[in-house]
């Protein structure tokens, strides 16, 4: 699915990223690549949906908008429902199911941080289920980079 | 705290989506913020450096890669020992991701979050008890995602403008 070369460039980029005029050609001198064939490469793997997205990570707090980790416990029965309710907020980015009494997990972003309090008690509402709000109090960065 | 000003949140708008694949990637947006080349990439790197990104570079779908499984691991660590205990997992390469994040006593007792990904269920659950053997053994559980039905992602608006961009991307 993918060769060296891909692996080359993706554990070399997840250690960061140049910045300057060429920054693909500075990638592509670094793994002994041509700067189009990075670009392609980098293209590929979009594609590809191996790599989501090629950018920058933002900092929501630091930005004047609020983040947040909410969980709920929903009935089996009910679960499309619910699913179907909670995702219909533009706010939430993220939802997954899992594996717990607690088995809907999803992201909240807003442009402010009141705005998660709101967000919240409108969920509770529509669903009649309790959310539990877990934000972030501190973040431990990753000490290594995933090979691949 | 800095604040980002009007040309740095049009910086932030425009990279958000993903840095464009051509040879010149600033140079569209220095065209059109009347910037230099050199100037933008400052203008990033002072963003990067304040914090406001938090890291500049690729996300990976690990499930694309074949890693099949993930499982968020969540821990009960005392407050004492909190701080040594997540720096100490943030070591470990299957760990990618590690938040502390506030208890719902006595429901939820669980303070550290960890993302951890394997090939499949039993690397995950081989993955954590060497990380639990390793750390200091505390209570913990792993909850394995099912399903994903949402991942747009956080889209941040120019607050400087008065337009409001819902997530639309499904």
């Amino acid at each position: 699915m993918i060769d060296n070369n891909d692996r080359a460039i993706i554990n070399h980029l997840q250690g960061g990223f140049p910045l300057c005029e060429r920054p693909y050609q500075v990638v592509a001198e670094h793994l002994g690549l041509t700067e189009t064939e990075v670009l392609q490469r980098l293209q590929n793997l979009l594609d590809k949906k191996i790599l989501s997205r090629f950018g920058p990570m933002y900092h929501a707090e630091k930005l004047g908008g609020g983040l947040t980790l909410a969980a709920l416990k929903v009935p089996p029965a009910r679960f499309d429902q619910v699913m179907a309710m909670v995702n219909a907020f533009p706010e939430v980015a993220h939802n997954y199911q899992r594996e717990h009494e607690l088995n809907m997990w999803f992201v909240l972003a807003t442009e402010t941080p009141q705005r998660i309090l709101a967000v919240i008690a409108e969920i509770e509402q529509q669903t009649g289920l309790k959310v539990y709000n877990l934000p972030k109090e501190r973040e431990y960065f990753i000490g290594l980079k995933w090979e691949v | 705290m800095y604040q980002p000003d009007a040309i740095d949140w049009q910086i932030i708008e425009y990279i958000q989506e993903g840095l464009p694949l051509v040879h010149r990637p600033y140079a569209p947006l220095a065209t059109q913020l009347g910037l230099s080349e050199t100037h933008l990439t400052s203008r990033i790197a002072n963003l990067h450096h304040t914090g406001i990104i938090k890291r500049f570079g690729i996300v990976i779908h690990h499930r694309r890669l074949g890693y099949q499984a993930n499982g968020m691991v969540v821990w009960d660590v005392p407050d004492e020992q909190l701080i040594d205990t997540a720096q100490h997992f943030t070591q470990f390469v299957h760990v990618t991701l590690c938040y502390q994040r506030s208890r719902h006593l006595p429901q939820w007792p669980y303070n550290l979050f960890t993302m951890i990904h394997g090939l499949n269920r039993q690397h995950v659950i081989a993955h954590v008890a060497a990380l639990n053997e390793a750390c200091g053994s505390f209570p913990h559980e792993i909850l394995f995602s099912q399903q994903c039905f949402k991942q747009c992602g956080a889209h941040y608006v120019n607050p400087i403008k008065t337009e409001v961009k819902p997530c639309d991307r499904q």
